[in-house]
């Protein structure tokens, strides 16, 4: 019997399960995928929004401000790629200024510091390759983050502190009986969350509550060659309706992130790229910077947000249930939000009468792997001295050694899969996207896991790589 | 008689060649580059041969596979047949590069041999 | 370890192998290879078909064989060379960091480098192919090293994108191997492999060579189901209802080469946008003194033996430059134009019979002059019967047409 089962290991979930690893708690997450970030939680922006775009007084504004806040001693706690830097958004005309004022303005009254109109002398001296068409933009302090290694690393931390994690657990059915509910007839709990993301409407019908719906939207990205890095700060046009539209932003690994678009799609688990997806994107991003080919895109893919049709984040305990916690429609910026988000729904939980006595033995310090690309030479020696599959590269366009992927397979949660890996390590994420170096992590994954090699996924069911 | 093109497969200049034949005879072997491409020719025509390559299984740990190829170009309708018996030959170290693994491969006189060292 | 050594070759394939061994005959003793594989070799242990060395050796050999002729010379003249060996940087006064499992960091400080790295295949995220992400998609390249290092069976029905070479030799390779290859697709309307190829690998086994042809979409959620193909018209555009489906588990990519240019670009050396390779001179030198590059590392190569002999003179200058220095002047640019799309040396000072140019045209085509200017004179000229991208043209220059060319100051190559 769990005290708490979470539903769905994406940022919220793994959050949440990483905020109530502190106590003494039995606590599951259930994940659908075969690992976690999985979904949203992969394919982001990555940006950890300063809070000057949710509508003052919703509960997306007030969590957006404080998870910006906290998440400055969360990748601390956690050991996760996070870097400081500006958000600018792009006015080209008056009336798009109109937006930006209105957007100043929301941002002093969600209480966000460090905001301000500037000029386009001062956006072209801080971004010289923009359109020199723009008239005027909104300077914010922001940040970005790695947000499937914050995910990951959360999740790492809970599972170390306790936490059970359930993968390639698709949730189907819930029952509540006798003041308790029984998931799948096999997982009991006392209280369940549902932090589903794009299932969370879904995975709510099962327990009668339809008080909200859940729109899968798409977003297609580009990924750009490290090379090909020419801003450095986030770059934002105007927002609208669908979104805050298409942007340029560095990622923490030094490449260079274009999109999304926003397109409505059917399935929940639609992941595909498409030709009008990414023409939108490369055609709205050449308006921010008309010096933008496509000469140094490496890869592209699509994640797909939680939209919710209340227009703010449904964190609070179902009508149906006083026990079932729904942390659903976590659209943007869930990822800037999710230590708020956290830090809310296990307050919550308290106050519906979760006890909540701290464990002595939990850890809310995660380390990470250390990485022989980062690692100065007298560090590298020292690596390798402890270990001589530091000085293996495996991956060769990221300077990825085989003690790292080794590492990333063996620890809690450990990769299953060369995806796993990838997430991990970053293997395979470079300008050959895993030319050279996926055979090689095919037969790493095959010795440490000892499954023949012909068993190796690329992110587990039935994706393997080769046949037998 | 019969006029066909035909791509001569002798060097990679890969003469794009127009040849007349009648009873797998050749009569007529145009725009080649050099002698060896009516020879081609003749041999396409009555018989086509091919080298074929392939790999097979090592005892080695380091080396898992030994390249092969014959020694000879044999006959293309057998390269299938050829393949079959590719798959039972193993290589065992110590091998040097040119040495023969498997005597008379599908032909007379013609042999199987290994493409690289393999040191035990 | 901190190592000092003479000449530094970073890669131990054809280029840097034979590099190595013209520096060493030419009198280096003091050499060192650095290999990130497992053995000497590079790619050519991959390529175990037919179709090397026919100009160098006079025989057709595997690459594997290809590669041992120059692995037994390496041990022969007892060359050092140290595998597994990743090189992490270059500092333009060519100190070289490398990490290897047997000895750890090395720092070494060498007078000359000679840069041999090679290439690295266009991928499906270069070349945006929409559509779903599953298992199944590889490069050609690695699903040759899947099947001729590692032995592994990569599918059962496959659809070969990109008829260059290597996805020629695939598509036989694959179906000797008992796969079913359902066709080659080709976005061009012309093939950019050789003739030979699409004879003895296509032909010969009845696979259909699609021209004009590229996938709009790709099916599968876990591991690949089929791909959607469309044509193409005269700009490439995918055509509107042209659309048909092909079951296939798994596909192969064969859609281009990309020198590795990465640590080339850490030690400043200029890079020509065209090649993607370095800027050389005529002694194949980059725009650093002392570091040098050849093979497909400098401009991607139709055959091994061009890279070999463009790797041995690039030994010898490295061991010219070692001995005697090299005194540098004015350098005067070859423009290519008019039907060329690059010359291989971009500049030079003095040519001699020595070097010879390279150079592609841009798009194929037949009865053509290829002429060299100088000072808008044509010091050469050659008629060529059909000329395409996918091969690697060479014009060997003679002491007269040299000297015309060293005294002019506009120097141009292009197709009239």
């Amino acid at each position: 019997m769990f005290d708490i089962a979470i539903i769905g290991a994406g940022v919220s979930g793994c959050m949440l399960a990483r905020s109530l690893s502190r106590y003494k708690l039995r606590v599951c997450v259930l994940e659908s995928s075969y690992d976690v970030a999985g979904g949203a939680s992969r394919a982001n922006s990555a940006i950890i929004h300063a809070g000057y775009d949710p509508v003052p007084g919703t509960l997306k504004a007030k969590l957006n401000v404080r998870g910006a806040e906290l998440m400055k001693t969360v990748v601390r706690e956690l050991g996760v790629e996070y870097r400081e830097l500006p958000s600018i958004v792009l006015a080209y005309d008056d009336e798009q200024m109109k937006t930006v004022r209105e957007l100043k303005a929301r941002a002093e009254a969600n209480n966000v510091k460090a905001v301000r109109i500037i000029g386009k002398d001062e956006i072209l001296k801080l971004e010289p390759k923009v359109n020199p068409e723009i008239v005027g933009a909104l300077y914010a302090d922001s940040a970005i983050v790695c947000p499937y290694g914050l995910t990951i690393a959360a999740a790492e931390n809970a599972a170390a502190n306790g936490v059970e994690f359930r993968l390639n657990f698709e949730v189907t059915d819930i029952k509540f009986e006798n003041n308790e509910f029984i998931i799948n007839n096999e997982i009991k709990a006392k209280y369940v969350v549902n932090a589903a993301g794009v299932n969370s409407g879904k995975i709510s019908t099962l327990i009668g509550d339809t008080s909200f719906k859940i729109t899968p939207r798409r977003g297609e990205y580009l990924i750009y060659d490290k090379k090909s890095l020419c801003v450095s700060s986030v770059l934002f046009t105007v927002p609208t309706k669908l979104g805050k539209g298409v942007l340029v932003a560095p990622s923490v690994s030094g490449n260079m992130l274009v999109g999304p678009n926003s397109e409505k799609v059917e399935d929940e688990a639609e992941r595909s790229t498409t030709v009008k997806g990414q023409d939108f994107v490369f055609n709205n991003a050449r308006r921010i910077l008309p010096v933008l080919t496509k000469r140094g895109v490496i890869n592209e893919f699509a994640g797909v947000r939680a939209i919710p049709d209340t227009d703010d984040f449904i964190i609070g305990f179902s009508d149906k249930n006083p026990c079932f916690l729904q942390v659903a429609g976590i659209e943007s910026p869930g990822l800037a939000s999710s230590p708020a988000i956290a830090e809310y729904a296990t307050e919550l939980l308290k106050q519906a009468g979760v006890m909540m006595i701290e464990n002595p033995d939990a850890t809310m310090l995660r380390k990470q792997f250390p990485r022989i690309a980062d690692a100065t030479p007298d560090e590298a020696e020292e690596l390798i001295k402890q270990n001589s599959l530091y000085a293996h590269i495996i991956c060769r366009c990221e300077t990825i050694s085989e003690a790292e992927i080794v590492t990333a397979i063996h620890r809690p949660l450990g990769a299953r899969s060369i995806d796993g890996v990838k997430f991990r390590t970053r293997a395979g994420m470079g300008r050959c996207q895993g030319g050279f170096c996926l055979p090689k992590i095919t037969e790493i994954l095959a010795r440490e896991l000892k499954i023949p090699i012909e068993e190796v996924t690329k992110f587990g069911g039935n994706s393997q790589i080769l046949y037998s | 008689m019969t006029e066909r093109k035909m791509t001569c497969i002798i060097c990679p200049r890969g003469c794009r060649m127009t040849v007349k034949y009648e009873n797998n005879t050749l009569i007529e072997c145009k725009d080649n580059f050099c002698a060896r491409g009516p020879t081609y020719a003749k041999n396409e025509i009555a018989a086509p041969t091919r080298v074929l390559t392939s790999t097979i299984p090592t005892d080695s740990k380091t080396v898992p596979l030994m390249p092969v190829k014959t020694s000879k170009a044999i006959p293309k309708e057998q390269l299938f047949t050829a393949m079959k018996l590719v798959k039972t030959i193993r290589a065992k170290a110590p091998l040097k590069c040119g040495d023969v693994i498997y005597k008379d491969f599908m032909v007379q006189g013609t042999d199987l041999i290994c493409g690289r060292n393999l040191k035990v | 370890m901190n190592l000092h050594k003479q000449l530094v070759v970073i890669g131990g394939g054809p280029a840097g192998m034979a590099a190595a061994i013209s520096a060493k005959e030419n009198g280096i003793d003091d050499i060192l290879i650095l290999e990130r594989g497992e053995f000497l070799g590079g790619i050519l242990n991959q390529c175990i078909h037919a179709g090397f060395g026919l100009h160098t050796f006079n025989e057709e050999l595997t690459g594997p064989e290809y590669a041992t002729r120059y692995t037994d010379r390496i041990e022969a003249l007892k060359i050092e060379y140290s595998l597994n060996t990743m090189v992490l940087s270059i500092k333009k006064d060519k100190t070289i960091v490398a990490v290897s499992r047997d000895k750890g960091l090395m720092n070494i400080k060498t007078e000359a480098v000679i840069l041999a790295m090679g290439c690295r295949e266009r991928t499906r995220g270069a070349i945006n192919i929409a559509g779903s992400r599953p298992a199944g998609i590889f490069t050609a390249g690695t699903a040759q090293y899947y099947i001729n290092i590692m032995g592994k069976t990569i599918g059962k029905k496959i659809v070969i994108l990109g008829s260059g070479d290597i996805g020629l030799i695939m598509a036989r390779r694959l179906t000797l191997e008992g796969a079913e290859v359902k066709t080659v697709l080709e976005l061009l309307p012309y093939s950019n492999g050789l003739g030979r190829n699409i004879a003895q690998c296509l032909e010969d086994f009845d696979i259909p060579l699609m021209l004009s042809h590229t996938i709009v979409g790709i099916t599968g959620k876990e591991r690949l189901e089929g791909i959607t193909i469309a044509s193409v018209d005269e700009k490439l555009t995918p055509i509107p209802g042209s659309e048909q489906f092909i079951e296939c588990d798994t596909l192969l990519l064969s859609v281009g080469l990309i020198p590795e240019n990465e640590l080339t670009t850490d030690a400043e050396v200029e890079i020509d946008q065209r090649t993607s390779g370095a800027v050389i001179n005529e002694n194949l030198e980059t725009s650093v003194e002392g570091i040098f590059a050849c093979g497909n590392v400098l401009h991607v190569h139709d055959l091994v033996d061009y890279v070999s002999d463009e790797a041995a003179r690039a030994g010898k200058k490295a061991t010219q430059y070692l001995k005697n220095g090299i005194t540098k002047n004015e350098y005067k640019n070859i423009i290519a134009q008019n039907g060329v799309r690059y010359c291989v040396p971009q500049k030079f000072e003095k040519l001699t019979p020595e070097t010879p140019l390279f150079f592609r045209v841009t798009t194929p085509c037949d009865r053509r002059f290829v002429a060299v200017f100088a000072d808008g004179e044509a010091v050469y000229k050659k008629r060529e019967a059909y000329l395409t991208p996918s091969e690697m043209q060479i014009i060997k220059l003679n002491d007269e047409i040299c000297e015309k060319l060293n005294k002019a100051t506009q120097i141009s190559i292009e197709l009239i």
